[in-house]
């Protein structure tokens, strides 16, 4: 028996994103859709930067989670549009991003507080991190430096 | 519409953020401060996905069983269509920080042209790019400005570095049959069209950044149509593409 759609998307919801483990890929919004076409499974997954080298890995570590649950009969589809946007990063994803030490995306360009002291006085180190999705800030109170997500 | 003109514009469109790309990638490991080396790779891999994007389009349009690897590794110089510009050695940081935001201010106007366009798959992939190259404009602005009005030596350096690299602007809004045709089919956008929003806002940048454009307009010309390369981009290829020359087809 073919398991519904909403079953899949919550064995995906349970697929660590490979940079940042805290989250799932559901969380970061890169699943846009989970079909049945007759007896094949399609998922489309949509790339959060156009270099990302985790995109790959991405790709296999959906593909192993469905094999684990029985389904054989995978494929796999990028769909670059509508491209993606930290907008579809959902709140559970922001409040985890923000327990692991990064700050989450903020439509005000920059974070809205420090992860780890909560305090408002921050300030940009850089705007590229330690991986495509992230920026370098610190902190001004705690002195400690953290990632930002990005807001694309 | 032939087939030929999309993939020789599909070529442009790849072969700039490859070069480029490579380019910006010889400073991983070596640039001035750690977040500066991060930065200017983080720029690298964004140009380099969108090189995929791109040359993958171009082997499917071209249909002669070639991917989009095959295409950047087993080419010849005469065979890129990049402008000259992207081409040009990193020289100093400066130099490479000023080509970026020359490029940066052309790619985003292009790439928001592009999305409109009435190829889908273009307009997907520009929609996807233009985000990145508006990131990558914000830094390369900044950093324009701060070096240019900030020491007398990081001010110097500025404008040797536009000096030197504003006889490769023209390149970017010159056009040909190829693009003729593309534009009568509403695939791209008038490369000419393109220069007045761009110049507004360099102008706008460069006066915050207290450099001064040269007056002559004389433009270098020939990557785009493949008939004169500088020296530079086979010394660059040979680096480039050594693996896959030496061992054709190794894979990871």
């Amino acid at each position: 028996m073919k398991p519904d759609v909403q079953t899949i998307w919550g064995w995906l919801d349970e697929v660590p994103d490979p940079e940042i483990p805290v989250i799932s890929v559901v969380d970061l919004g890169i699943i846009r859709d989970v079909t049945w076409d007759g007896e094949t499974l399609e998922v489309a997954i949509t790339p959060t930067y156009s270099g990302c080298p985790a995109t790959s890995i991405i790709n296999l570590d959906v593909e192993t989670a469905l094999r684990d649950r029985g389904l054989t009969d995978i494929r796999l589809k990028t769909q670059l549009s509508p491209p993606w946007t930290t907008d579809w990063l959902s709140a559970k994803g922001a409040a985890k991003l923000e327990d692991y030490g990064i700050a989450p995306p903020s439509p005000a360009g920059g974070p809205a507080q420090c992860p780890r002291c909560k305090s408002a006085d921050v300030q940009k180190v850089s705007q590229f991190g330690s991986t495509p999705c992230k920026a370098h800030w610190r902190c001004l109170s705690c002195l400690e430096p953290f990632d930002y997500f990005k807001c694309i | 519409m032939t087939q030929d003109a999309l993939f020789q514009t599909l070529l442009r469109l790849g072969d700039n953020t490859l070069v480029l790309g490579h380019r910006v990638s010889e400073w991983c490991g070596k640039a001035p401060v750690l977040e500066e080396d991060i930065a200017l790779a983080n720029t690298a891999l964004d140009m380099i996905g969108q090189t995929q994007m791109w040359l993958g389009y171009a082997a499917e349009v071209e249909d002669k069983g070639r991917s989009a690897d095959d295409l950047a590794f087993l080419r010849d110089v005469w065979d890129f269509r990049n402008i000259l510009m992207v081409e040009r050695p990193n020289l100093d940081f400066g130099h490479t920080m000023m080509r970026q935001f020359l490029f940066d201010a052309y790619h985003r106007a292009l790439l928001t042209g592009l999305s409109n366009s009435s190829d889908p798959r273009i307009a997907e992939i520009a929609a996807k790019a233009v985000k990145e190259a508006t990131y990558h404009f914000e830094r390369s602005a900044e950093t324009v400005i701060s070096l240019g009005d900030g020491t007398e030596v990081s001010h110097t350096k500025m404008q040797d570095a536009l000096n030197l690299l504003w006889p490769y602007v023209g390149e970017m809004f010159e056009s040909d049959a190829v693009d003729a045709q593309m534009v009568g089919a509403g695939i791209i956008p008038d490369p000419a069209g393109l220069r007045e929003g761009w110049e507004s806002t360099v102008r706008a940048t460069l006066a915050e950044a207290t450099l001064s454009i040269p007056e002559d307009n004389f433009a270098h010309k020939g990557g785009r149509t493949g008939v004169r390369h500088t020296e530079h981009l086979g010394h660059m290829l040979t680096q480039m593409q050594w693996l896959q020359r030496a061992y054709p087809g190794s894979n990871w």
